[in-house]
């Protein structure tokens, strides 16, 4: 690939870019160093992506040189080196890194770093994967725009002006606008898969348990999964090997082997595979282009074999009430250690006595949002004693039933279909004071995390009237995230038959940049198929 | 702060009927903490056995030490308690520096072990049956102290140290049901039933069972009612009872003092006291209310607990022997009569006597000591025996020394003095201070001399074969020589002179 300059290398995909790098077409250190151009012209600036809190420069280009020292020099090193070796990636700065800091897009973590790795970071040093640097969300995850983020909003790739998702807005954009071609995000209640749909990208939570979460700063602990955003279903697969598998640190860890998820990228077969409409998750409340595309997809498996099936979930409609029980029951729990004791943030109270208590309010009523103080307090109430059974133990009943509509599904259905966001992008700040419709950017994705489903979000084209991206959800019983990868892998190449190739390609190239030749894109596709 | 009034035990026995109830924390001796693999070691520098899900870093999550589940399993079997099939943590919410997480895990309302019970062997010989609630796992919180202050505790400190080393060491909280009907024994039996608590996590090998360590410590509730009455009266919890001397004395105060207290018409306050050992007093603590709200949920970041039937059947196959069994065994070893062995139990210098004996003293040696001297001594100093510092070699010495005629039973003690007060072991201190038989017999024989022209009628009654009257002659001697002669050897040196067979 003699004409590749950094223009066409931030356009690949993973896939294209570790089969180059295998091929020594390409360096990693060329592609990192271009990674970080396209950061630097698009991230900064009052008008710039700001997918961004930290980047990681030096270390990034170091290990990419290692890489490119390692392949030089051939031999078993170079043979064992992981497929993904040299491919850069961005880390939602949920998730614990030595040598970066880690901040959870909250004033009260402001300049702390971490003494450790999280497990998925750990893995992702192993493959000697570059990390690129730590991206933007709603603090502590808590939000569906990152408008949350104590460091200012991100913006969405494709109108600068509408919010990119959330909470891990900042992963999605970084992998929308180019700057990363893959990243890592945190799936609470759609953190990964509404930000995928919002921007365009490919996003995956996957089976709760099936990727550690140790080092991922937990919201509610047992809705919190680490899974992959991408630009397409072959990369979150490859990205989803590097990072899952059982993790003694996390006790919540599933024991089984990873499924061959690449190889169901690969296959992608859907003939004879019954896929099933949630009844209760389209339809009135649904934007109308959204609902469109919707149908597009179905009629697109339809004509690839696959057979739909409609069924009905009845206690989906309870799923956001419960939801909003217990992620904020465990988060006001899990946020308790932030206190200014014994790291982060630590303010004095201005007067009065200098007690414990006090350095505890004042710290906190100081270091955290509007956001996560109304969170604690929903938490804090729900878990009282008189309460509990009424809010925390009914939300928990709520959730079993919740399961229960996804194991009836999945007898007559192979896999789930719904759109993954009610709507397109938002502008920024038109939801800001209305937390509840924020909160209904989650009604279909939450039934996932309160299930311990896996999801995946895929771009299902543009909305008529707004031209903004459509995400489209798969979800597949648990441990089978296989499932995921093989329709939606289907669906993509048919998807961007129809939209004339990736949908990334007509988003705006951003004032910044340089400007891109389409077709020369399209061919770079078309190779990887 | 005004001393509370009270009334004599007596009286208060006369009015009242006391209801106990315990709470003793077990630090397990696991090799690492009940959630993370730092090491659980006691007295190390501050903040050195902690990692980062010790010091509740960001995104850290904890992981079940299986061997303190092993542990807690062998104690609730030990207390005749049923073992749960699945049992989970929850947390226990509250905001203390002591915790780094600003939560408790621990187990609240599903205990790996329940429903148990407890025989104690009061000091005559009766046994009482203590009703076991529970026995669930926890981790301990961090320890603090307070700096500045006048009474070492938060209030008025100027600032507080906090030592994370003993965050997250596993413990074991077993809860008695109350117990009711020991009368005036109730002192007695909160005593010998934490004694039994600590023999059988210590017999168990799963605890070091060090009270003076806080490896077991007592919160001790004591309430009263009219005699008669079914319905208990209001309680108090004395906390942190850490001697078995304590535990009898919290009682026996608390028991007095809530007496006066139901005397006066007033209303016993629910709340936590403090227990002072110097004044042998308690003080009111944090009045315990239904205020209290810990928002205790199932700990989301762990799995339940399920111990297989199988691994319960195996843990009780490698059980020790029960505590009655192990006495009953261990007299019949030392061959001690039935008022010296409870002497020895009433006492609580079995295990002491035991490991006395493994290091190679004789039974009858081994009981000398600890009843004649260390019993005594540890009395005068206020500690329980096993507290004062006398280690098994140490009397295993000072017995050789004795044995081999190097020093007298009186100069053993004054070693064994010298050893408490830290001079070093017994050879030396036998050095430094110059104590040593006097074996030559000529200055015995002139001591002897004198001794018999002194008393020339007990010289005289000796000849006439009252050899009893011999004492009388051999501590004129022993006088004459500083203590420094062997008795023995001055006996029949004595005899031999008279003439009289000994």
């Amino acid at each position: 690939m003699t004409e590749t300059n950094s223009t066409q290398l931030i356009r690949l995909s993973a896939a294209q870019l570790a089969e180059k790098l295998a091929a020594r077409e390409i360096t990693s250190v060329e592609v990192v160093q271009a990674h970080l151009d396209r950061i630097a012209a698009v991230d900064g600036g009052e008008r710039g992506v700001n997918a961004f809190l930290h980047v990681n420069t030096e270390e990034a280009l170091a290990v990419a040189a290692e890489v490119d020292a390692i392949r030089a020099a051939g031999g078993a090193a170079a043979e064992e080196l992981h497929e993904l070796a040299g491919v850069p990636i961005a880390v939602k700065d949920l998730i614990v890194t030595i040598g970066q800091p880690t901040t959870a897009g909250s004033k009260i973590l402001e300049g702390w770093h971490s003494p450790y790795d999280a497990t998925v970071v750990k893995r992702l040093r192993d493959a000697k994967m570059p990390i690129l640097g730590k991206t933007n969300l709603d603090e502590f995850a808590m939000g569906s725009s990152t408008e949350h983020s104590a460091y200012g909003p991100t913006r969405n790739p494709w109108d600068l002006d509408r919010i990119p998702g959330g909470s891990g807005g900042g992963s999605a954009a970084a992998v929308a606008a180019f700057e990363a071609p893959l990243a890592l995000g945190t799936d609470t209640g759609g953190s990964i898969r509404q930000p995928g749909a919002v921007t365009g990208t490919v996003g995956v939570k996957p089976t709760y348990g099936s990727v550690s979460r140790y080092g991922a700063i937990a919201m509610a602990s047992s809705l919190d999964q680490i899974g992959p955003v991408t630009r397409t279903v072959l990369d979150s697969a490859l990205l989803h090997e590097v990072i899952g598998g059982h993790d003694p640190f996390d006790s919540t860890s599933l024991p089984d082997p990873l499924e061959d998820l690449v190889a169901a990228a690969r296959l992608g077969n859907v003939e004879g595979m019954r896929i099933g409409i949630i009844k209760e998750l389209h339809g009135e409340g649904y934007q109308a282009g959204v609902e469109n595309r919707f149908n597009d997809s179905l009629e697109l498996l339809r004509q690839a074999g696959a057979e739909i099936v409609e069924v009905s979930c009845p206690n989906f409609q309870y799923a956001l009430g419960a939801y909003y029980l217990i992620m904020p029951s465990e988060a006001s729990s899990n946020l308790a250690k932030f206190d200014g004791v014994r790291y982060g943030l630590r303010v004095l109270p201005e007067d009065g006595p200098m007690t414990i208590e006090r350095v505890m309010g004042a710290t906190r009523a100081a270091g955290f949002g509007d956001e996560v103080k109304r969170r604690i307090i929903l938490g804090t109430y729900a878990l009282s004693a008189g309460y509990y059974d009424a809010y925390y133990g009914s939300a928990q009943k709520v959730r079993t039933l919740v399961q229960r509509d996804f194991d009836a599904a999945f007898t007559v259905a192979d896999v789930l279909i719904s759109p993954t966001a009610p709507t397109t992008a938002f502008k920024l700040g038109e939801k800001l004071d209305d937390p509840l419709a924020m909160y209904l950017n989650d009604v279909a994705t939450i039934p996932a995390n309160l299930a311990g489903v896996p999801g995946l979000s895929l771009p299902g084209g543009l909305a008529d009237e707004d031209g903004l991206p459509v995400g489209i959800q798969l979800l597949a019983p648990a441990r089978q995230d296989a499932r995921l990868y093989r329709v939606g892998a289907v669906l993509e190449s048919l998807l961007e038959v129809k939209w004339g190739g990736p949908l990334l390609a007509q988003a705006p190239s951003l004032a910044a940049s340089p400007v891109v030749d389409p077709a020369a894109m399209l061919v770079d596709a078309k190779e990887a198929k | 702060m005004s001393a509370d009034a009270t009334l004599s035990f007596e009286e208060a026995m006369e009015k009242y009927d006391p209801v106990l109830g315990f709470e003793v924390h077990v630090e397990l001796n696991t090799k690492t903490k009940m959630f993370s693999s730092a090491p659980n070691v006691f007295g190390d520098e501050p903040n050195t056995n902690v990692n980062e899900v010790d010091l509740g870093m960001p995104g850290v999550l904890p992981v079940v030490n299986k061997t303190a589940i092993e542990s807690s399993i062998k104690i609730g079997l030990a207390l005749n308690c049923k073992i749960a099939e699945s049992c989970r943590f929850a947390r226990k919410n509250y905001f203390y520096p002591d915790t780094p997480k600003n939560f408790q895990t621990s187990q609240y309302d599903e205990p790996i072990a329940y429903d148990g019970y407890l025989d104690i062997e009061l000091s005559d010989g009766t046994i009482f049956r203590v009703e076991i609630e529970r026995a669930h796992m926890e981790e301990d919180a961090g320890k603090l102290t307070h700096m500045g202050g006048a009474t070492g505790r938060i209030q008025g400190a100027d600032f507080s140290l906090v030592d994370y080393n003993r965050a997250g060491v596993p413990l074991v909280e077993i809860v008695t049901k109350p117990i009711q009907g020991a009368g005036s024994r109730a002192p007695e039996l909160a005593k010998a039933y934490v004694a039994a608590v600590r023999e059988i996590v210590k017999n168990l090998g799963v605890s070091d069972a060090k009270m003076e360590r806080g490896n077991v410590r007592c919160d001790a509730n004591v309430s009263l009612r009219p005699h008669g009455r079914e319905r208990f009266g209001i309680r108090s919890e004395t906390k942190n009872v850490n001697s078995l001397r304590a535990v009898e004395h919290a009682v026996h105060y608390e028991i007095r003092r809530h007496a006066a207290v139901l005397d006066s018409g007033e209303p016993v306050v629910q709340e936590t006291r403090h227990w002072h050992e110097d004044t042998r007093t308690t003080t009111s603590g944090r009045a315990k209310s239904d205020a209290d709200d810990y928002r205790y949920f199932p700990e989301p970041d762990l799995v339940p607990v399920v111990p297989s039937r199988e691994w319960v059947e195996e843990l009780r196959a490698t059980l020790p022997e029960p505590p009655a069994a192990r006495r009953k065994r261990l007299q019949a070893d030392w061959g001690y009569s039935d008022l010296e062995f409870r002497d020895v139990v009433n006492a609580g210098v079995m295990d002491e006597i035991q490991e006395t004996i493994a290091a190679g003293a004789s039974a009858s040696v081994a009981r000398k000591w600890w009843m004649g001297e260390i019993v005594g001594r540890a009395k005068n100093a206020d500690v329980d025996p096993g507290q004062l510092g006398v280690q098994p070699a140490t009397i295993v010495e000072l017995a050789k020394l004795v044995e081999d005629g190097k020093i007298n039973n009186k100069m053993a003690t004054e070693v064994l003095d010298g050893v408490l007060a830290g001079e070093g072991t017994p050879a030396e201190i036998v050095e430094k201070r110059g104590l040593a038989v006097v074996s030559d017999d000529g200055p015995l024989l002139e001591a002897i001399d004198a001794a018999l022209a002194a008393q020339p009628d007990v010289a005289d009654k000796i000849r006439g074969g009252k050899v009893q009257a011999i004492g009388a002659i051999v501590g004129g001697v022993m006088k004459a020589t500083r203590g420094q002669a062997d008795a023995g050897r001055v006996r029949e040196l004595i005899l031999a002179k008279l003439g009289v067979e000994g």
